[in-house]
């Protein structure tokens, strides 16, 4: 497992049609928005969540593919093995990583060899079983929708009901946040450097890469309507420390909605360019998607 | 000994500038902690052997603020079920279930910033032989032009990535659209960084705009 040796930052573009792509517990799970813009918002830890789910379901059992923030996960059974597995018990006491520097060393070193999320998104394990702290090689952004959304309220009915004193009711009324259409940009950003500390490898990043593709194809639900991976542009930097600024690679990216497009319904409202004219030296642009 | 000073713009979307007091549900400083502009420059490069030395943050950008509520995993367990288990050798008794132990925190953050950070920097203990602030200006600066990083730069939290270019002269620093209110404001105490040398201890002082920059005082003027 040698870990990664470029720098990446890649362009994430993802469509909903008539779904909830992330809910804002703060507005009765409508659709999170930007108030001032009324682009749609899906917040980082969402798209993290939907990678963990993917991987555990992929790469079931692969040694060293495991899950730490599980749903039903028992974080500190894990942090315990770690220490099972060196012989060494935790100090419960201090809570504090072991003094001995090559032993917390060994610690960390274990949780980052054996689950991919701690690997690739990094995880606080100061838990009372201490596993000390570690930070990804993977950095996501909020994604933001290209147009502004507009959140619907659909009522829906059921033709049940839960209590036996509402039985003379009949019907249930419930509701739903949907959002007609909307494309959603997320960028990312993939330090070797710190792929270096956590061992990311190359095999971790493909399975990256594929998560980020497919992994709406096992996310299905009542809520989310249709959610679909439309376009992944990976800049790969020759260098470990890159060789152009994210933000002007990130503009060669262009979304732009199709001339008499009043309001978006699909994809194909949009033209999407990226620009390989003229890109810095040392840059290799891959679409994957 | 002259000192070498690097100028960066950074900006982004979105920044957190988490106030101490208020963790749980965080919310933001008005403008960017000296800590987090520190925190900035060395994602750049850094080195043992140098410390940077923030003096001046330029906000460029009126202050605005949003809320974004998430779902994050609560609290960590505790100690006693832990030793409980250790002696029952039952691991059943420490078990932490994150579905069980959600909750919803909201953050009042920042949007849309831009700020120019001014620094310097001096050298440490540790400086080696072949150590000098000009090849480490020099490799700073290479770094900052090609946009070459150790890892992408944020603004207070990683989910807020900070883009950021080299500015070569305090000439060059952009005009700022601060509205006139908000030019000369007192800021109240700010945290100006951890003393890591003196058992994590927070540091603060007391934070002005003036014409819309934040003048950093040095160590020996911040409080406990």
């Amino acid at each position: 497992m040698t870990a990664i040796t470029n720098r990446y930052d890649f362009v994430l573009l993802f469509d909903v049609t008539n779904g909830n792509p992330n809910g804002d517990p703060d507005a009765g799970n409508m659709a999170r928005l930007d108030p001032e813009t009324n682009q749609g918002l899906v917040t980082d830890v969402c798209i993290k969540r939907k990678v963990r789910n993917f991987v555990e379901l992929t790469q079931d059992d692969q040694q060293g593919y495991a899950i730490y923030m599980q749903e039903k996960a028992v974080l500190n059974n894990f942090n315990k093995k770690a220490y099972e597995a060196l012989g060494l018990e935790p100090d419960t006491k201090t809570k504090k990583l072991p003094k001995d520097a090559d032993k917390a060393k060994a610690l960390t070193k274990f949780m980052c060899d054996h689950f991919f999320d701690v690997r690739t998104f990094g995880a606080v394990m100061t838990t009372e079983v201490n596993t000390g702290q570690v930070r990804g090689a993977v950095q996501l952004a909020f994604a933001r929708s290209i147009d502004p959304i507009v959140p619907l309220e659909i009522s829906i009915t059921r033709m049940a009901v839960t209590n036996e004193k509402d039985a003379d009711k009949e019907r249930t009324m419930g509701r739903k946040h949907i959002i007609p259409y909307g494309l959603y940009e997320m960028h990312g950003f993939i330090s070797a450097p710190l792929a270096e500390r956590t061992g990311f490898s190359e095999n971790d990043l493909e399975i990256f890469w594929q998560a980020l593709e497919q992994m709406f194809e096992h996310d299905r639900s009542a809520a989310r309507g249709e959610m679909t991976t439309r376009k992944l542009v990976i800049f790969k930097h020759e260098s470990k420390l890159g060789n152009a600024p994210a933000h002007q690679l990130f503009e060669r990216v262009k979304v732009e909605r199709k001339e008499g497009v009043e309001s978006t319904r699909a994809y194909t409202d949009y033209n999407i360019t990226v620009d390989h004219a003229g890109k810095p030296e040392g840059v290799e642009i891959i679409e994957r998607l | 000994m002259a000192r070498k000073r690097v100028i960066l713009k950074v900006w982004g979307d979105n920044a957190c500038f988490t106030r101490p007091e208020m963790k749980v549900e965080r919310v933001s400083y008005d403008v960017m902690t000296p800590s987090a502009a520190r925190g900035i420059i060395e994602a750049i490069h850094w080195k043992p052997a140098i410390r940077y030395v923030i003096e001046r943050i330029h906000v460029l950008n009126p202050i605005q603020f949003e809320n974004i509520r998430r779902n994050e995993v609560g609290s960590k367990l505790a100690t006693t079920s832990i030793s409980k288990a250790q002696k029952t050798g039952n691991l059943a008794e420490a078990v932490t279930f994150i579905d069980e132990d959600r909750q919803q925190r909201a953050a009042t953050v920042l949007r849309q910033v831009v700020y120019v950070i001014e620094a310097s920097f001096e050298m440490t203990k540790q400086a080696g032989a072949d150590d000098n602030l000009n090849k480490h200006f020099e490799t700073f600066k290479r770094r900052a032009q090609k946009g070459q990083c150790f890892q992408q730069p944020c603004l207070g939290n990683r989910e807020f990535p900070a883009y950021f270019e080299w500015i070569d002269q305090v000439a060059d620093i952009p005009k700022s659209s601060l509205p006139e209110l908000d030019r000369n404001k007192d800021l109240g105490y700010m945290l100006w960084d951890i003393d890591y040398k003196n058992k994590h201890q927070a540091r603060f002082f007391r934070a002005r705009l003036e014409d819309g920059v934040l003048n950093v005082p040095p160590f020996g003027e911040t409080l406990q």
